[in-house]
């Protein structure tokens, strides 16, 4: 097979050699239940509580026994809000319109069992107001939770602002951070966060392996069952390898971030500019500032999003039109229609997202193969002939 | 994923293009649900002699298209009726379930190409009927 260009760092990404090396020591030596109380569980249980430093430290939370793992990012999302509605018994949730679908799935289901739900659509530009999260509040609102980072369309929501009139109103906050932890700054502390979600191979640790901060104090029922692990809030055997990943990987992506974040961003709006100079009815979907270091989100009038990802297959560039966890789906992107895209328009979008292997000659070969792909489908979209041809009467 | 045949027709479409004077053109689908596909054939004598496609949608309609384009040629027009959704998935190999409404689109472009000859010649073709209107 030739080169790979992988496009597609937030779908998942490659697993650090250097994590892989802490974690796999867990498999077959230290393979012991950290639950187990002889000497041999001493190594992986000490393996485990020092991944939770490592996550607490990085996100800045008080103790590390705010530190829950869990199995990803999906059920860190389907935990706090789960979590908090079961402990409150009944009430309202504020979320916005274009949260990651283990989000916004979690809520549609709540309001079938009686919870009202209150869905913000964000600006044009990508972003959520504090002040409509503020007007959205009730008396019986139980949790507001918006997402840190978009996953499509990389814009960073202002989260210390909503975080300050969740506190303010004595209502539980959650923050989705999947797309944020390990590429910009997590502060629990200054953004009022009351539970955080994060997931392992969003930075390059290893997949199924996730944490939820939660807020010493925090009302929330387990979402799992079972044993008395993870401070009788989540049972489980714990994974270790995993959450040592998690942990190692979480630490070494704070290490690097300034300069990864300076670097990536100088990709991606090398990619950005070379598409929007070079690709007639090209655009950039989400605002600039602030967005993600690794986020690319482009539409391309006239022509299919999947059509584009088969012919950049061809030449070994992974990108994809959206969310992975949705590319089986038909339907346009609930992201891009909540920022007011059309349906057209969000059936043309293209997302690439770059991350710490990604080089100045990938973002080059894909400038160069990206033009005549666009090319190509347009000369076979009838879209496009009907638009050339009332533009020449 | 798809077979090898979708593929080629992904990386390799033919008959992509327009006729200019064509005999019938059929244009089925919406932008909405994704895909849109046109499809031009040049009849003399009761005979396709040629057909061209132009499509706005995903791989498989690409894909559903074109082959249905190259089963075409050749046919007469009561032999391209029999030109099913189930005949231009089993030239390509097969297609994945959430697929399937690709070739029956194609199945569809065909007749309204059809269709439109058929009105503009004032023939009625035996087992032809009008294009469902498309939905907005």
């Amino acid at each position: 097979m030739k080169k790979i260009v992988y496009l597609d760092n937030a779908a998942t990404t490659a697993v650090r050699k250097e994590v892989l090396d802490e974690m796999e020591v867990y498999f077959r030596k230290e393979y012991a239940n950290p639950a187990s109380k002889y000497r041999f569980a001493s190594a992986p249980f000490a393996a485990v509580s020092e991944a939770r430093t490592q996550v607490a430290e990085a996100i800045g939370a008080a103790s590390m026994e705010e530190i829950y793992f869990t199995a990803g990012g999906s059920e860190s999302d389907n935990w706090a809000i789960q979590g908090v509605c079961s402990a409150a018994g009944e009430g309202h949730i504020i979320t916005t319109a274009f949260e990651h679908h283990a989000l916004m799935n979690t809520c549609k289901s709540l309001e079938k069992k009686g919870f009202s739900v209150t869905f913000l659509k964000p600006s044009a530009k990508g972003y959520i107001d504090p002040k409509a999260v503020e007007d959205a509040i009730r008396p019986d609102t139980v949790i507001i939770s918006v997402m840190y980072a978009n996953n499509e369309i990389g814009t960073v929501q202002p989260i210390a602002e909503i975080g300050a009139i969740a506190r303010k109103h004595r209502i539980t906050f959650h923050t989705d951070a999947v797309q944020a932890a390990g590429h910009i700054p997590v502060d629990v502390v200054g953004m009022n966060a009351d539970l955080l979600s994060l997931s392992a191979h969003k930075f390059y640790g290893p997949k199924g392996v996730g944490a939820m901060y939660i807020k010493k104090g925090t009302k929330i029922s387990p979402l799992i069952f079972g044993g008395m692990q993870e401070f009788n809030k989540r049972a489980g055997t714990h994974n270790v390898s995993g959450i040592v990943g998690l942990g190692k990987a979480l630490e070494l992506a704070c290490e690097e971030m300034e300069e990864e974040r300076e670097r990536i961003t100088g990709l991606r709006d090398k990619l950005i500019n070379g598409i929007l100079n070079n690709i007639p009815h090209a655009k950039l979907n989400g605002g600039l500032e602030p967005r993600l270091p690794g986020n690319v989100n482009i539409s391309f009038r006239f022509i299919e999003s999947e059509a584009i990802l088969n012919l950049l297959d061809f030449k070994g560039i992974c990108a994809s039109s959206g969310s992975a966890c949705n590319s089986d789906s038909l339907e346009a992107s609930h992201v891009l229609l909540a920022i007011g895209m059309s349906h057209e328009e969000a059936n043309g979008t293209i997302r690439f997202s770059l991350g710490r292997y990604n080089t100045e000659e990938d973002i080059g070969f894909l400038l160069e193969s990206l033009p005549p792909v666009v090319e190509k489908l347009r000369a076979m979209s009838p879209l496009y002939e009907d638009f050339i041809k009332s533009r020449t009467l | 994923m798809y077979s090898d045949k979708v593929m080629d027709h992904i990386e390799n479409p033919r008959n992509v293009g327009e006729i200019a004077d064509a005999a019938g053109v059929g244009t089925v689908g919406n932008a909405k649900c994704g895909d849109i596909m046109r499809i031009y054939l040049d009849i003399r004598d009761g005979v396709i002699m040629d057909a061209k496609f132009k499509t706005f949608g995903c791989g498989a309609a690409i894909a559903t298209s074109s082959i249905a384009t190259e089963m075409v040629i050749g046919k007469t027009v009561q032999e391209a009726l029999s030109i099913t959704n189930r005949a231009v998935m089993e030239a390509l190999d097969g297609l994945p379930p959430v697929k399937i409404h690709c070739s029956c689109l194609a199945e569809e472009a065909l007749r309204a190409a059809l269709w439109d000859y058929a009105q503009r010649n004032g023939l009625v073709i035996e087992g032809l009927e009008a294009p469902k209107a498309e939905e907005e």
